[in-house]
């Protein structure tokens, strides 16, 4: 009777949630004018970081070109509040997918692992079925599309299939999808995979908009529904039983001019029940380990023998240098021929067209 | 694109000199009748070429290849029923069977099981002994001893036996446990939730990281004989779980690595004390610093063996119950373990910082071993009462407990690479437009043939060939699923399909429709007239 009842405590641990590890997939636009999207993303990201998930697992797809942009007046600094209090950018960020890499293609590779085999561990998403999920997407968009990089758009049917088919190869135990963007409530609208649940900043026709401007930096530095998202988050620490409920009240209507809107239609779970810390944070489950085994065989120690030199040596062998001088003195490489261009054929053609209109087609015989 | 182009531009110069002569003709009134009927041959030739030769092209020239599946055969296999056959031979001790009753048993007696056995309320006596190897031995109950017929002896016998093998081999909880991506466990289960939740999933290889946290190099100086440790506690349990997977060990000493949470001093033990509790936050800072191989994508299994500073030391773990934890260790699922290694007793009466510490790595491994064996799968849930195991051994895994796993882990692989291509067959099949290359029809047919030929095996029950069959399969299935080339990006919604067409087809499409109805017309005149002339 002890056992069983000590196992049922063990597993009440468990059936709180169903997950061990925790992701988070983060993404943004580019240019000046689009600073607050940049700083939005990384505002999520630092909170993301505060509440517990390491680097390792958070994929941060950001464009990358505030901190060093010519037109910061403070280089090497992203902030996320008018009076300068925080500096989002700080020593420790860690982009995964800089610049051109932020792409549609990159984004639905990562999320579906299709990778190519040379893609290192930092730039995957090693999600398993016991997974969280936390993707944060910012930016322009419009109905049913989220643009990337103001030249690309992502649309909200393929994002529905990306999701499913992560569900289908269980990439995921459980995700959270939140979007601040314009009309963000139709990028949820297609979804159809189970254990989903979603977040955006306005409903179709709505516009979300940004939270205040900066005078000396000369922009907009956040947008409405992430900073009383961030609010909302700073009051978060690992310990803590808030539930997702609060999360559906933040920004209402009073405060951010947009509607915001939520879809928990697919979860399993009831909302109420799913902590916070449950996405944005990384609290582990641990169990206490009970049983040891016994050896009581000594160590042998690895005594420095010198048994036949030639196996212990490590032949090391260098790769044969590059021969520089047959590189300097190689000749040009002879080029296939090919076929004259459309160009310098258009051109001949209008040189003989021009020669014989004013010349007679009589001067034909002096070329051929 | 390029495809679109070329066909819409051989469609458009097939008819850009020759269309507009025949339309002009047929439409000027003052024609001679030979030219008209000149024209009229020109825009039939026209229409003829475009509708042979133009839409074939075109159709040919945009159709996404797709390589042929062998669809049927997957969804045959997405049914999944699975025939596990364990082989066992039931040997009766000398005296327990008269030598008519044993001349009367019937060699082979085959069970097929379905359903699983309620446990029964034995009484806590041991009556099972099970081996390390792949033996068990059963004690008949004592109303059995005495001359009872052979049936009633067999009866006694069946269910006993089935426990037995229930333990041994593999049961319901566990074959569903394997399946959790198929079939949500039922909520009663759960014990095979939890253990479903720590094992690492199947995965061709592990990686398993060793290392030692020490926050105060000042007072301490750690040696630990770390390689010859791993290579003679822990290598033989790999080497012999080596036909599940593959593992590489490493191992790195961290300095000035604290831990994220403050132990509190128990003046009663004077020490300090980490709570149950706080033992979930103590990873994350941790992990953050930790090195990981970023060569493969194998699952990471990370040991750290903390030490602590001279100032917190002696440090003790306690459960929930505040008692002190013998192995002074905890682990996470999926993750790892950790053991907090006290040194205060290597402190002499006149301790000299930093002080020479050798860790006993014989404490250290048999902690790591009990850990890393939960976290591989290979523990299971309590034994029935009554039942009595043996140690494992120095290999630290006995036979049965490898063939275990090898069970769960086929079932696992089976089922998972079933799933994989299934939806990799309903993904492609919904998706008109993902192109389907040669390699990837190639992954997907080995996948069925491998899954085939493990299904045999299990049914024949050759557990090793089956996990082979099984581990070639998923890789298969895998390298077929994730292939790059599979990406969905093809998607035009019909509106944009319309819009790229029409201003290529229709302004040609419109001449020659309008100049074989202007055939159609003049030829329905003709026979009027002809009929008029008639009459």
């Amino acid at each position: 009777r002890v056992t069983r009842k000590r196992s049922v405590d063990k597993a009440g641990q468990f059936f709180g949630s169903g997950h061990t590890n925790n992701w988070a997939v983060t993404c943004t636009s580019q240019f000046w004018f689009n600073y607050r999207h940049v700083a939005n993303t990384l505002s999520v990201y630092r909170s993301v970081k505060r509440l517990g998930i390491p680097d390792s697992h958070i994929v941060l797809m950001l464009a990358d070109d505030m901190a060093c942009n010519h037109r910061n007046p403070k280089p090497a600094t992203v902030f996320s509040h008018k009076n300068m209090e925080l500096n989002v950018y700080g020593d420790d960020v860690e982009v995964d997918y800089r610049g051109y890499e932020v792409t549609v293609e990159n984004f639905l590779r990562v999320l579906t692992g299709r990778l190519p085999p040379s893609t290192p561990r930092s730039k995957r998403l090693l999600s398993d079925d016991r997974s969280n999920i936390l993707i944060y997407l910012t930016g322009h968009g419009g109905n049913g599309f989220l643009k990337f990089q103001d030249s690309e758009e992502i649309s909200n049917v393929e994002l529905a299939d990306a999701f499913e088919q992560m569900w289908q190869k269980r990439r995921y135990n459980e995700l959270l999808f939140i979007i601040d963007t314009c009309q963000g409530a139709s990028m949820y609208e297609r979804f159809y995979s189970p254990n989903l649940m979603a977040l955006a900043s306005s409903q179709v026709g709505e516009d979300s908009l940004s939270h205040q401007p900066d005078l000396a930096i000369g922009v907009h530095l956040m947008d409405r529904y992430t900073f009383y998202l961030l609010e909302f988050l700073e009051d978060i620490h690992p310990a803590s039983t808030t539930n997702m409920n609060d999360l559906f009240k933040v920004c209402p209507k009073s405060q951010c001019v947009s509607t915001p809107g939520h879809r928990t239609d697919l979860f399993l779970r009831d909302p109420g029940s799913v902590l916070i810390t449950d996405f944005f944070g990384s609290v582990r489950k641990v169990e206490i380990t009970m049983e040891t085994i016994n050896l009581t065989s000594p160590v042998e120690q690895v005594e420095d023998k010198p048994v036949d030199g030639d196996l212990q040596r490590e032949t090391h062998s260098y790769v044969d240098q590059l021969p520089v001088s047959e590189i300097i003195h190689q000749k040009p490489k002879q080029k296939d021929w090919h076929p004259p261009d459309g160009f310098i054929l258009g051109l001949w053609t209008l040189i003989l067209l021009v020669f014989f209109k004013t010349y007679g087609v009589k001067h034909l015989k002096h070329i051929f | 694109m390029k495809c679109i182009s070329v066909s819409a531009l051989f469609l458009s110069c097939s008819l850009c000199c020759q269309l507009l002569v025949p339309l002009i003709l047929s439409l000027c009134l003052s024609l001679s009748p030979s030219e008209r009927r000149q024209g009229q041959h020109a825009a039939l030739a026209i229409a003829a070429v475009v509708i042979i030769v133009g839409v074939p092209l075109w159709w040919r020239t945009t159709e996404t290849y797709r390589a042929w599946l062998p669809v049927t055969q997957i969804n045959e296999l997405a049914k999944l029923q699975l025939q596990l056959s364990v082989d066992v031979e039931v040997v009766f001790a000398r005296g327990t069977l008269t030598p008519e009753q044993q001349k009367k048993v019937p060699l082979t007696q085959t069970q097929d099981e379905e359903h699983m056995v309620d446990g029964e309320d034995l009484l806590m006596v041991v009556e099972v002994y099970i081996g390390q190897r792949r033996t068990a031995m059963l004690r008949i109950g004592a109303q059995m001893r005495v001359g009872r017929t052979l049936k009633q002896l067999l009866a006694h016998l069946e269910p006993r036996i089935q426990q037995v093998l229930q333990v041994m081999s593999f049961s319901h909880s566990d074959i569903t446990a394997a399946l959790s991506d198929r079939v949500r466990p039922s909520p009663g289960n759960k014990e095979s939730l939890a253990d479903s939740m720590r094992a690492f999933k199947s995965s061709p290889g592990y990686e398993i990281t060793f290392s030692l946290l020490n926050p105060d190099p000042k007072s301490h100086r750690l040696h630990w004989d770390i390689e010859s440790a791993v290579q003679n506690y822990i290598q033989p349990l790999l080497t012999k779980l080596a036909p599940v997977a593959n593992f590489s060990i490493d191992s790195q000493i961290l300095y000035y690595a604290m831990l994220g949470v403050n132990p509190r001093y128990d003046s009663s033990l004077s020490a300090y004390t980490l709570s149950a509790d706080s033992l979930a936050h103590v990873i994350n800072p941790v992990e953050a610093r930790l090195g990981s191989n970023a060569a493969s994508s194998n699952p990471v299994l990370n040991f750290l063996l903390y030490v602590p500073d001279a100032h917190h030391s002696p440090l003790y773990i306690h459960d929930h119950k505040k008692q002190k934890v013998h192995s002074n260790a905890f682990h996470s699922p999926r993750w790892g373990g950790i053991m907090v290694y006290n040194v205060n007793d290597f402190y002499g009466p006149d301790p000299v910082f930093p002080m020479d510490i050798n860790i006993s790595m014989a404490k250290v491994m048999g902690v790591f071993l009990a850990q890393l064996r939960l976290l591989l799968g290979v523990q299971s849930s309590a034994t029935p009462p009554g039942f009595v195991v043996a140690s494992c051994g120095s290999a630290g895994l006995a036979d049965w407990e490898l063939d275990r796993l090898m069970w769960s882990r086929t079932v696992e692989n089976v089922a998972t690479a079933t799933t994989t291509i299934t939806s990799l067959a309903q993904l492609l099949d919904q998706i008109g437009n993902i192109v389907i290359n040669d390699n990837i029809a190639q992954q997907v047919s080995s996948t069925v043939t491998s899954l085939q030929l493990a299904v045999a095996e299990l049914e024949a029950g050759n557990l090793g060939f089956a996990l082979q069959y099984s581990k070639e399969a998923i890789l298969a299935s895998e390298r077929a699923f994730f292939d790059p080339s599979l990406l969905h990006l093809l998607y035009f919604p019909d509106d944009q399909k319309f819009a790229i067409y029409i201003p290529l087809f229709l302004p040609m499409c419109v001449p020659i429709l309008l100049s074989l109805l202007k055939m159609l017309s003049e030829a329905r005149q003709r026979r009027k007239e002809k009929q008029a002339k008639r009459d």
